[in-house]
């Protein structure tokens, strides 16, 4: 497949692997996050670690977007769909996270709510238009890649007058996330994860650019390469984080050059910020509250904005206290150290939201990794015992 | 299928297959019942058992002493009807014999059910049955007794179509999904995923187009040849059809208790479907087969058994994918292009529903 092949050459990740192993110091510990789902599923799916030496590990981050929405969300979201007249589109993976009391989309699909699924925002401008008795709300979720096509869905329902289409915006930040990671040790209000580099955001930087991250390279002395999806992408960003650590340089740097400027993408930035405002703070699964990490509608696109033209119960339900999604989000677990992951947590039926999406690191852990456990596991009885 | 009816003066008008469509007294069991079974099914099915018009079909099976028969059921509800590689009418012929013949039988008769909405176009239901009939013709398997039944419109989709086959397993042979033994070789016999990306292609919702075609066949002499070379080494097949080459694998590993490991660079995926698949999120291990089947072989036939895969028309590509090994957790695993490992899981939740 061309323009896709080349990413995934096995030879080259072996000979990228190669070198990855001569020029870590196996006295020093590697520890990257790499932030987002897209890179947490290509290191599961091509079996990355198993290419890595053993001080050079990948931790998860919380680049997840189906994961990072909270339970209430999910319970509002179903709270909308309840209203009779309301259609509520929604992307797939979205339709099997667990609400409070049991419930989710599926469920209340199944109830007799009118919740529909979708590929794309342009497939629920087309319901509202195909249907104009029914009000059409759009539940969007994601990071900065999203946003802007929600945007242009809003700029397009106004441009074809269409008077039955709102959004309800559940668009998140991913600067305001590495930071809140960043500053756990400081704030306290997460567990504090040691990190010698961020694995940097795809499609997130297309949009902004990987100027929005110098800050952490000056503020913070971290390092963050810029990294594509593809599975030799990761191996080859993995590589200069290595190089960056053993040359003592905290520097953001691009490896996804073929699709990363500086700048980011001018045209998607203004489309957001004519249609979009920041939240004073937005709930996060797993990372709390934080402030100004969250997007939601400007006053004049207020008839679009689903949270102005319905009242929707206000739920605050809080995630299972067994489930661990908070910690595993913010890298201080792994899926395999939760006491659900497995035993009555599975993406059958998934208990929290990381076991739902493919981009969730316990998805990703239970349907391509989880066979590691068990030497893992014994690893670490032996390590305990001696 | 009964519809034998005498009083020579009473002139009946022919169906109006062009632009009629199936109401509910074709379903009534009434003349207009007999009438769209003789102008529609006895026509495209033609056979001696047909023709004789009773409500089963009476034959004679000589079975050989240790010879045991086997008997599989399927239901096709497909959306759309008609697709690229096939349709609904061959696909309940292929998906049934086929059920039979990875059992290690050779198939002898099919029995076939319609469900019918009303308001369906008669000439979409003699398309349907001549395909029927012509893929039984050429598989050698009549389909000897049937039902038809017509639903209100809105109750079904067009047509549901359930067939049933019997067959017979030869003296000796005994295959099962729980015969796998450590140090047995995996075999495939072709290329995966051809099926559902030709299925989910002609959805006009998904708003892509690709050449694919559905692998939709018989595959009951490419079982016949397999069985003949692996002999006892020969210890199951299996068609992986609904959730794809993945799900197939960890059926046979939980039933024999063991573990399977394959080579994602020795799974032939074509490079169209390995496009559309990348386009969609889905991975070709997930994604549904209609003519392709999984064999487990005992290491010193697997050589045998592969070049009499490769001998017929439906293994041409047949390869060997992987070995079966100890692992009492059940794994399937695949040693990924980068030399990585990884699980072969199921697919939770449903792919895409109605894909055969």
């Amino acid at each position: 497949m061309k323009h896709v092949d080349e990413y995934r050459n096995g030879a080259l990740a072996r000979s990228i692997a190669a070198t990855i192993a001569r020029e870590a110091d196996p006295a020093r510990l590697y520890r990257f996050m790499e932030f987002c789902g897209g890179h947490t599923h290509a290191i599961s799916r091509y079996g990355l670690e198993d290419l890595l030496p053993e001080n050079v590990r990948l931790i998860h981050g919380p680049g997840c977007p189906v994961c990072v929405l909270p339970v209430g969300r999910i319970d509002e979201a179903i709270g909308l769909a309840r209203h009779p007249k309301v259609t509520l589109c929604t992307y797939a993976d979205l339709m099997r996270v667990p609400a409070s009391g049991g419930s989710s989309l599926i469920r209340a699909k199944a109830e007799g709510c009118d919740v529909r699924m979708v590929y794309s925002t342009l497939d629920a401008l087309r319901i509202a238009e195909a249907e104009p008795d029914r009000e059409v709300v759009f539940l969007a979720i994601g990071f900065e890649t999203t946003t802007p096509p929600t945007a242009l869905a809003i700029r397009a329902a106004e441009a074809r007058g269409l008077a039955n289409f709102s959004v309800f915006s559940n668009h998140v930040l991913t600067p305001s996330a590495i930071r809140a990671i960043l500053e756990a040790p400081k704030t306290g209000r997460l567990p504090p994860v040691a990190l010698e580099g961020f694995i940097g955001p795809a499609h997130v930087s297309v949009v902004i650019g990987w100027k929005p991250y110098e800050v952490f390279a000056t503020e913070f002395g971290q390092r963050i390469v810029v990294s594509g999806f593809e599975p030799l992408d990761v191996m080859q960003s993995v590589l200069m984080l290595v190089r960056q650590v053993n040359e003592g340089r905290t520097e953001v740097e691009n490896q996804y050059v073929r699709a990363v400027v500086p700048e980011g993408n001018r045209a998607a930035i203004e489309l957001v910020d004519e249609i979009f405002e920041l939240r004073d703070a937005f709930e996060w699964r797993g990372l709390g509250s934080i402030p100004h990490s969250a997007l939601k509608l400007r006053e004049k696109y207020a008839r679009f904005d689903a949270e102005r033209r319905f009242t929707i119960p206000p739920s605050a339900a809080k995630d299972n206290p067994a489930c661990e999604c908070g910690l595993i989000l913010t890298g201080a677990k792994l899926p395999a150290d939760c006491r659900l992951f497995g035993t009555v947590c599975s993406p059958e039926t998934p208990m929290g939201s990381c076991m739902v999406s493919s981009e969730g690191a316990c998805a990703a852990h239970w349907t391509y990794g989880r066979f590691r456990d068990r030497a893992r596991r014994a690893a670490t009885t032996r390590g305990g015992a001696a | 299928m009964s519809g034998e009816h005498g009083e020579p003066r009473l002139r009946r008008r022919r169906l109006d297959v062009a632009g009629g469509r199936v109401d509910m007294s074709h379903g009534a069991g009434g003349r207009a019942s007999a009438q769209l079974i003789d102008e529609i099914f006895r026509d495209a099915f033609s056979n001696e058992w047909l023709a004789q018009g009773n409500d089963q079909a009476a034959f004679r099976v000589d079975l050989p002493p240790g010879a045991r028969m086997v008997m599989a059921t399927d239901a096709h509800v497909i959306t759309p009807l008609f697709f690229p590689g096939g349709d609904i009418g061959a696909l309940s012929v292929h998906g049934t014999i086929n059920d039979v013949a990875v059992g290690g039988a050779v198939p002898l008769h099919l029995a076939a059910t319609f469900v019918i909405e009303e308001g369906f176009p008669l000439a979409d239901l003699k398309r349907i049955a001549e395909s029927m009939g012509r893929a039984a013709r050429e598989a050698g398997v009549a389909i000897v007794t049937g039902d038809t039944k017509v639903v209100e419109r809105g109750k079904a989709d067009g047509v549901f179509i359930t067939t049933t086959g019997i067959g017979i397993v030869p003296p000796g042979i005994e295959l099962g999904g729980d015969r796998a033994k450590p140090g047995d070789v995996v075999l495939l016999s072709g290329s995966i995923g051809d099926h559902g990306v030709a299925i989910m292609a002609s959805r006009e919702n998904l708003g892509f187009e690709t050449a694919v075609v559905s692998d939709s066949a018989a595959l009951h002499r490419l079982t016949a040849a397999m069985v003949a070379a692996g002999g006892t080494g020969l210890r199951l097949m299996r068609d992986p059809t609904r959730g794809g080459l993945a799900a197939t694998l960890n059926e046979i590993a939980h039933q024999s208790k063991v573990g399977i490991r394959i080579r994602e660079d020795d799974v032939p995926v074509a490079p169209q479907v390995a496009a559309a698949c990348e386009l969609l999120g889905l991975d070709p291990l997930n994604v549904a087969n209609e003519g392709k089947l999984v064999a487990v072989v005992a290491a010193e036939r697997a050589e045998a058994v592969l070049a009499a895969m490769r001998a017929d028309p439906n293994g041409i590509r047949a390869v060997a994918i992987g070995e079966v090994i100890e692992d009492d957790r059940f794994f399937v695993q695949m040693t990924t292009a980068f030399g990585g490992g990884r699980i072969v899981d199921w697919l939770a939740g449903e792919q895409l529903p109605r894909i055969c």
